[in-house]
């Protein structure tokens, strides 16, 4: 078992000096497209930069109030992917368009909505209690784009959007959270069910067919995005976290054998029996010739391009505003990797996915260190949801695997995602306050309720209301963590 | 459990060690692949619009990049473009590159791995890219002389090397073009100045097959100075041997006869020396050495001389080559022997011949390049002289000096002779079939310690035009080089 033994420390000021860093980094990108453009400095540079700036101190701010022991470093690297991203999109904007700022804006509106659920939740554990509200959120979200009046119709081959308004919107993003709540309260509450009973073939301990619900659940969700949605990137993300959730809560690598056997399956079914699948497929594969390159839908031209750019930017880059990025096509969404590939090259990608890599690494250090199965639960789920989400992402536009639409989080454009992975970090940093601050080990008096001002969070002696599934397993405690 | 977060936190990590990979791969190893690929337009693109190095002949810019519009930031302007079209080539974003715009295009750009320090330099600045100068061996007198002793209207070609170094001090042709015509921005434009400037008859636009490296030429008599090396290295000859020199040469069972050349004395004796021979250029005697010694003797010593043969790595132009005509019947070979028939040269050609007579057999690689400088003018390469085969022994050398000397003191090539400088020279004059000749100097000065070797041509002229603009023009060059 892993335990803190330093003595715990707030280390808001190490984050605060990050933070200047992280802001540092992304208008500092953003002032050198503005010197490239001619137009440096000029009251929008500042009026933006200043935006972004605010909301960054706020949420360090709220921070300081409500979660003072949170893990010092998610915060700064948040802020500088998500400065980079904006100044990419800015730089990437041709004449009349205004994507930089309506990314801004949602930037604003994400990060207010995750220094909402930080100031209103205050501590993770309580969202135990919507695991079945959230599975239920969860189906309507995936099933909106597919309402008629609500849904945005067939956008670029897929169905994944919602129209309010004049803005769309791609719930998915959003679904991607409530089912790792959902699979974090469902799993933290019967995983000794799932655990103890069932019969063991040969070294593998195989569970019973009634447990494995969740997992078919998980199969038919991700199926059925594949097959209602056609979103591919989307499925694959769902199964990825379903599956290592289920593999945390259980230890069993029987599951990820499961897992990946019934992933594999339904992969190859699809790319026989969907056309996009198999297109996406083909274009992958057969990238470099003729027909599939010139193919007006499912062709290689968006994957090819890309590769173009990232090899003409090389090692060192062509500085930012000094490529060609937008011969690429979705350049700021989709694409947005190989577009830093092209202008920050070898080393600033390098730098963008260590990046990645320290926040989902920073994610499972909460993980291992909070003291309740839900929360190891849901920070693991959510660290690897983005680890695969990047995987899938870079891992398409480098060609290692086929590209699918997923978004780059934090950097690519589109309001969904930004909220989406705002509202993961701010859940990600409340549970790392809860791994970080202090164990009130002094024992309690009978009767006495454990003081709640002390800054660290409520660690319930009994459990949290059981989820009104009618099952009265014993909640998760830490005595049975520690024998994992 | 904390053990499976671990694992999941591992599978990430080989996630992202694959992402790493495939992006080091995408940007650097396979970078050069993609960038080579047909359907990449970026190279061009980005080069097109870049601050390129300059390209530098005595200190002043010959073809350099000057800011230009928002858009496009720099323009590509070639300060003396006639003189220099057939060296620098022109650089168009629809045509591509040629010359040395397209051979020194990696340290022009700025691309080249040489120029690493700087590239890294320049990303941490923000500048703009900014390519390497190549610093040219030519001599901007000579040029500009040599250029202007071809009269307009008139297709020929000089070119001056040093024998010793290989060194390219002068290299022109007309008709030469502007190359800023093609370079220009505008696309219309572009495309009518390259058709219009393509239908000039003999123009260097594409200097494989036109221009001092591209143009195959029959040398004539030239090609005799091979004759004789053959004949002196055989060991059946001396330099006192007698050889027959009948009027006309008689084939069995053919026709045709090989006459003597009518314009010298040659029809004063029926055997002739070496030195006779080729002061009056004779044609029998060298025909009946090439019957005697055979077809393999002669071509033998025609590549040791660099027919057909690889003109080394220095010269950084595209230049055309061919060997000595293969399967000859008698009659062709005597007419192969005067360079007549199917033998072919190009002017470069012909004076690193002459100029391996100069070195002590020694042909040197042809260099055009002095030096290549980064943005700060420090010296990046240099290259050295380099030998480039073994034409004859330097006994042979000598021997064939001392013949081409009195060519020039006593024989048909006295217009070249310098008051004060052994000359040593050769002149051939090629039928064309039309009662127009090409009309040959070739030679170098001063015999005893050669510093500059010259070859001028005159295509399509009669026997008077073509020895006026001949030897009387090498004179000119010499005394310039000389500076007598």
């Amino acid at each position: 078992m892993t335990t803190v033994d330093t003595t715990p420390k707030p280390r808001r000021n190490v984050e605060l000096v990050l933070l200047v860093l992280a802001l540092a980094v992304g208008i500092g990108a953003n002032a050198l497209v503005g010197v490239d453009r001619e137009k440096a400095f000029d009251s929008d540079f500042w009026f933006q930069s200043s935006l972004l700036a605010a909301a960054a101190l706020a949420f360090h701010v709220v921070l300081r109030i409500r979660a003072k022991y949170a893990d010092p470093v998610i915060l700064p690297i948040v802020v500088a992917l998500n400065g980079l991203g904006l100044a990419m999109i800015h730089r990437l904007d041709r004449v009349g368009e205004d994507t930089g700022n309506n990314q801004l804006r949602w930037t604003l509106i994400a990060m207010a909505v995750a220094i909402a659920v930080i100031w209103f939740l205050r501590d993770h554990r309580v969202l135990r209690r919507f695991t079945y509200i959230s599975l239920a959120v969860s189906a309507v979200l995936l099933i909106l784009p597919l309402v008629p009046g609500i849904s945005a119709g067939e956008i670029l081959g897929a169905r994944v959007w919602i129209r309010i308004g004049s803005m769309t919107f791609q719930p998915g993003e959003v679904a991607k959270i409530t089912l790792a709540i959902f699979f974090a309260g469902y799993l933290s509450s019967n995983r000794d069910l799932i655990l103890l009973a069932g019969r063991k073939i040969g070294p593998l301990q195989f569970p019973r067919f009634k447990d494995l619900g969740p997992m078919i659940t998980a199969w038919l969700v991700s199926i059925g995005v594949l097959i209602f949605q056609r979103d591919l990137g989307s499925s694959i993300l769902f199964f990825g976290l379903f599956l290592v959730m289920i593999y945390v809560a259980t230890s069993r690598i029987s599951w990820v054998i499961i897992g990946v056997a019934l992933i594999i399956v339904g992969g190859f079914v699809a790319s026989r029996v969907f056309s996009h699948v198999g297109l996406r497929i083909d274009g992958w594969i057969n990238a470099f010739t003729p027909e599939v390159y010139g193919r007006e839908f499912g062709g290689s031209l968006q994957i090819v391009e890309g590769l173009f750019g990232m090899a003409s930017g090389g090692l060192v880059g062509t500085g930012l505003g000094q490529g060609r990025p937008n011969l690429v096509p979705f350049a700021n969404s989709d694409m947005i990797i190989a577009s830093f590939g092209e202008e920050l090259g070898l080393i600033g990608l390098f730098a963008i996915v260590l990046m990645y890599l320290l926040l989902f690494t920073r994610g499972f250090r909460a993980a291992l260190g909070t003291r309740d199965a839900f929360g190891k639960l849901l920070a693991c789920g959510l660290s690897f949801a983005i680890a695969l989400q990047c995987f899938v992402v870079i891992g398409g536009v480098t060609r290692l695997i086929p590209l699918t639409g997923l978004t780059t989080p934090f950097l690519a454009a589109g309001g969904s995602s930004l909220l989406a992975n705002w509202i993961i970090v701010g859940l990600l940093l409340m549970i790392s306050h809860a791994a970080r601050s202090p164990v009130d080990t002094t024992p309690l008096a009978p009767g006495q309720v454990p003081d709640t001002k002390k800054g660290g969070p409520v660690m319930p002696s009994r459990p949290a209301a059981a989820p009104g599934n009618g099952r009265t397993g014993p909640d998760a405690p830490t005595e049975a963590v520690k024998q994992l | 459990m904390n053990q499976a977060i671990r694992n999941s936190w591992i599978a990430a990590i080989a996630m992202f060690a694959l992402i790493f990979g495939a992006l080091s791969y995408v940007q650097v190893v396979g970078a050069d692949e993609l960038k080579a690929n047909a359907w990449n337009k970026r190279t061009l693109l980005q080069n097109y619009c870049n601050d390129r190095g300059a390209i530098i002949v005595g200190g002043t810019p010959v073809a350099e990049s000057v800011p230009a519009s928002e858009s496009c930031k720099f323009q590509r302007v070639y300060t003396q473009p006639e003189l220099y079209a057939g060296i620098t080539g022109y650089f168009s974003k629809n045509y591509g590159a040629t010359g040395l715009e397209a051979s020194m295009n990696d340290v022009l750009a700025g691309s080249s791995d040489q120029l690493f320090l700087d590239r890294i330099g320049q990303l941490f600045l923000g500048n703009q890219p900014k390519g390497a100068s190549v610093e040219l061996t030519i001599d901007p007198r000579i040029q500009k002389l040599a250029y202007d002793l071809i009269p307009d209207g008139q297709q020929g070609s000089i070119v001056v090397t040093n024998p010793k170094t290989g060194a390219i001090l002068a290299m022109v042709s007309k008709p030469s073009y502007d190359p800023n015509l093609i370079a220009t921005q505008d696309p219309v434009a572009e495309a009518a100045n390259y058709n219009a400037i393509n239908k000039i008859p003999g123009i260097n636009l594409n200097p494989l097959v036109s221009g001092p490296t591209g143009a195959l030429l029959a040398p004539g008599s030239v090609f005799k100075l091979v004759d004789t090396a053959a004949a002196l290295s055989s060991g059946k000859y001396n330099k006192d041997s007698e050889l027959p020199n009948p009027p006309e040469l008689t084939f069995p069972g053919i026709q045709y006869k090989l006459p003597n050349y009518a314009g010298g004395n040659c029809y004063t004796r029926t055997t002739a020396s070496f030195a006779f021979a080729l002061q009056q250029s004779c044609n029998t005697p060298f025909a009946s050495i090439a019957i005697d010694l055979g077809e393999k003797a002669v071509a033998d010593h025609a590549a040791k001389f660099g027919f057909g043969q690889d003109l080394g790595d220095q010269l950084k132009l595209d230049y055309a080559t061919k060997p000595f005509p293969q399967n000859l019947d008698q009659a062709g070979l005597a007419q192969s022997a005067i360079g007549q028939r199917d033998v072919r040269a190009t002017p470069l050609l012909i004076n690193l011949m002459t100029a391996a007579i100069a070195n002590d057999g020694v042909q040197m690689q042809p260099d055009l390049i002095k030096a290549v400088r980064s943005p700060d003018l420090r010296v990046i390469s240099e290259p050295k002289p380099q030998a480039l085969r073994t034409s004859t022994t330097p006994e042979n050398a000598r021997q064939i000096t001392e013949w081409m000397t009195s060519v020039v003191s006593q024989g048909i090539g006295r217009g070249a002779a310098v008051p004060g400088v052994q000359v040593a020279g050769k002149t051939g004059t090629a039928e064309l079939g039309n009662g127009l000749n090409n009309s040959w100097f070739t030679g170098f000065a001063p015999a005893n310690d050669p510093q500059v070797a010259v070859t001028v041509v005159m295509q399509d002229v009669d026997i008077t035009t073509g020895a006026q603009l001949t030897s009387p023009n090498a004179k000119k060059i010499f005394e310039a080089v000389l500076n007598k």
